[in-house]
């Protein structure tokens, strides 16, 4: 395992790199840059000059790159280049635990609702309760998640009282405060996901109750819970954790437009934000985090495989 | 001998998108304690789907048992409800199914597969069970079972996982095993290993065994009674020495001279039964074998021929049986 592991986080490193630099390159290959989004288009060829000095870009492109890079492997990602100057490391360690925190409690509100619902679909087939939760899924999945975000807040913040309409405290201000206002947008973004999880759990469980061996299970004589937890459903999960940890990586990357309803600034507000003013720094650095994730992530759904299927040992 | 196992006039529809499908179709037969008895046909005849409905495991829909009782121990399976029927699979009546590479779940060990029916109907311990799953596996001939008994199935072979399957079946010490082509996947070699294995412990547990086939050849060695089935009716029945010395059904006949035989000079050539099964979707209203019958006459074409009694249970449904007789004795 340990070898596996090594390879697989060597492997890891080598894509952040190349991530990394296809998006150095491709941002100024990008139409527009940043000194025009500062000056606002008025061209004074002067002060363009200046800046352009000041910020290095006069430089060649590989003097550029080799200087980004070697700040980069010191775990310096630069100063945001569009107003304020501020360390984009700051920027990321203030953005990161926000949409970590959304991610995480979408991702578990997406979990408790498909898990159940994919289960009683499955083994409900053509009943009422699973035409009622196909019909649900359906709707999750059509409805917009802002628009969704704006009825919770209409309904639970506006109307109810019950919640806050917007914005992030920081967990250290204490669990509830930080929670309260993370269930709206939570359920914003868990409830489409876990549309798809659904669909895919009750797919994946049908197709395993078609297996011989849960006739065989069935002719021992087993509990229909046994037969559905124990031999069906592990089985039917294993395709289900890829795809949950391709939508955890996406949510991680920032669910941007519920983000923009709940004012919450995170990772995707912040990578869109620098791409519109062309702020550099701010989006290698916020890319660079990002397919950190990505990758992380797949390397954690293939070390959950491990504990699902005993046929995957990497070490052989 | 007492009667265990009671299979009468059973019969089966599958519901398709093609139209109703008589699986089965009117079938009796029985089963005593102890007994080895053998259901032999082609695939599609019905034989596997008549095994399924005694444990309750057709799926309804698409399946519909039309007709028919089947009485083990006197108690009619088929009226008994979801629960009490439960209590019957794996405990009293158990069954070994055709694929071993599939039949074992991949992510569960062999040891919980092998002691979750005894925990459940047996009611022991984690550790009493895990001690008698190492016996049984020892039973079944596989070495190393202390090991073996945490391993998963991807770590067996073909072989061994059926020997798996027998273990798992014996679990509970149940009365009778319903063998469903126990064999059919397995290397030849390791067939009459399965066999005698399967044949050995009923005789010596005193377990009944239904063993169901597509090959006679199996069926002489090990059954005492047979019944061949054919398009969802048995055509013919009696103990083993009658079927395979003295057939009377011309299918029987058939599938005789279609298999190699020891006791047949070497080069002498196999005769393959003309034609193919029929659609079970689309049955003729006569005898389902005379399409491809040599001795079919107008009569076969109209009406299914009752069974008639050739000697001490042995009974054959054919209408010609004498004009098989006579070209036999030639």
């Amino acid at each position: 395992m340990t070898r596996y592991m090594l390879k697989r986080t060597i492997g890891a490193v080598i894509v952040m790199w190349a991530v990394a630099t296809l998006v150095f390159f491709m941002l100024r290959i990008v139409p527009g840059d940043p000194i025009a989004a500062m000056l606002f288009d008025v061209g004074d060829p002067a002060a363009a000059e200046e800046i352009k000095e000041k910020l290095g870009l006069d430089k060649p492109m590989y003097v550029q790159y080799a200087k980004w890079f070697l700040l980069v492997l010191q775990g310096d990602l630069g100063n945001s280049i569009y107003g304020s100057n501020i360390q984009v490391n700051r920027l990321i360690a203030e953005a990161a635990p926000r949409t970590l925190s959304l991610a995480t409690l979408s991702f578990i509100v997406a979990t408790m609702i498909a898990i159940p619902a994919g289960l009683i679909a499955a083994t409900r087939k053509n009943s009422n309760l699973d035409h009622g939760v196909t019909f649900f899924a359906f709707l999750g999945l059509s409805m917009p998640d802002f628009w969704l975000a704006i009825l919770l807040i209409i309904v639970f913040a506006a109307n109810l009282h019950w919640l806050p309409a917007i914005g992030y405290v920081p967990l250290s201000e204490g669990f509830w405060p930080w929670f309260s206002h993370l269930i709206l947008p939570s359920i914003a973004v868990g409830t489409a996901f876990s549309a798809i999880v659904a669909r895919m759990i009750r797919s994946a469980m049908l197709e395993v109750m078609k297996s011989d061996f849960m006739q065989v299970a069935r002719s021992k004589g087993l509990r229909e819970n046994t037969l559905i937890m124990i031999h069906a459903f592990p089985n039917a999960l294993i395709p289900v954790v890829t795809v949950m940890g391709i939508a955890f990586a996406l949510l991680m990357s920032g669910a941007v437009v519920v983000e923009n309803v709940f004012s919450i600034k995170g990772l995707g507000r912040m990578l869109i934000q620098g791409i519109l003013n062309r702020d550099y720094p701010v989006v290698q650095g916020t890319i660079l985090i990002i397919s950190a994730i990505f990758v992380f992530t797949n390397l954690l759904v293939d070390m959950v495989y491990t504990l699902i299927d005993p046929r995957i040992r990497y070490d052989k | 001998m007492t009667e265990l196992l009671e299979i009468q006039d059973l019969a089966v529809e599958f519901v398709t998108p093609i139209g109703r499908v008589q699986a089965v179709n009117g079938i009796s037969y029985s089963v005593a304690e102890g007994e080895v008895v053998a259901v032999v046909g082609e695939s599609g005849s019905g034989k596997s789907v008549s095994a399924q409905a005694t444990l309750g495991l057709i799926p309804q829909p698409p399946g519909k048992i039309t007709s028919g009782k089947i009485r083990f121990r006197g108690e009619n399976l088929l009226e008994l409800d979801d629960e009490a029927i439960r209590q019957v699979r794996g405990q009293r009546v158990a069954m070994i199914f055709q694929e071993p590479m599939t039949s074992l779940n991949p992510v569960l060990s062999i040891g919980r597969q092998l002691t979750e029916a005894m925990r459940l109907h047996l009611g022991l311990s984690k550790a009493e069970a895990d001690a008698r799953g190492i016996e049984l596996l020892s039973l079944v001939g596989i070495p190393d079972p202390d090991r073996r008994l945490v391993q998963y199935p991807h770590q067996f072979s073909g072989g061994m996982r059926q020997r798996v399957m027998i273990a798992m079946a014996l679990a509970c010490e149940p009365e009778l095993i319903i063998a469903d082509e126990p064999t059919t996947a397995l290397d030849v070699t390791i067939q009459a290993q399965i066999l005698e294995l399967m044949k050995d412990l009923s005789a010596r547990l005193g377990v009944a065994l239904i063993i169901i086939t597509h090959n006679l050849g199996v069926v002489a060695r090990y059954a005492h009674r047979v019944n061949v089935m054919y398009a969802g009716r048995i055509v013919e029945r009696g103990n083993a020495d009658a079927i395979y010395g003295n057939p009377a059904h011309p299918y029987t006949v058939g599938l005789l001279n279609s298999v190699p035989r020891m006791d047949k000079p070497r080069g002498s050539p196999l005769e393959p039964i003309p034609g193919n099964p029929p659609d079970p979707a689309n049955l003729a209203p006569g005898c389902a074998f005379a399409p491809r019958c040599r001795f079919a006459t107008e009569r076969c074409v109209q009406e299914v021929p009752d069974f008639v009694e050739l000697a001490d249970g042995h009974a054959a449904a054919c209408f010609e049986i004498e004009a098989v007789r006579r070209e036999a004795a030639e």
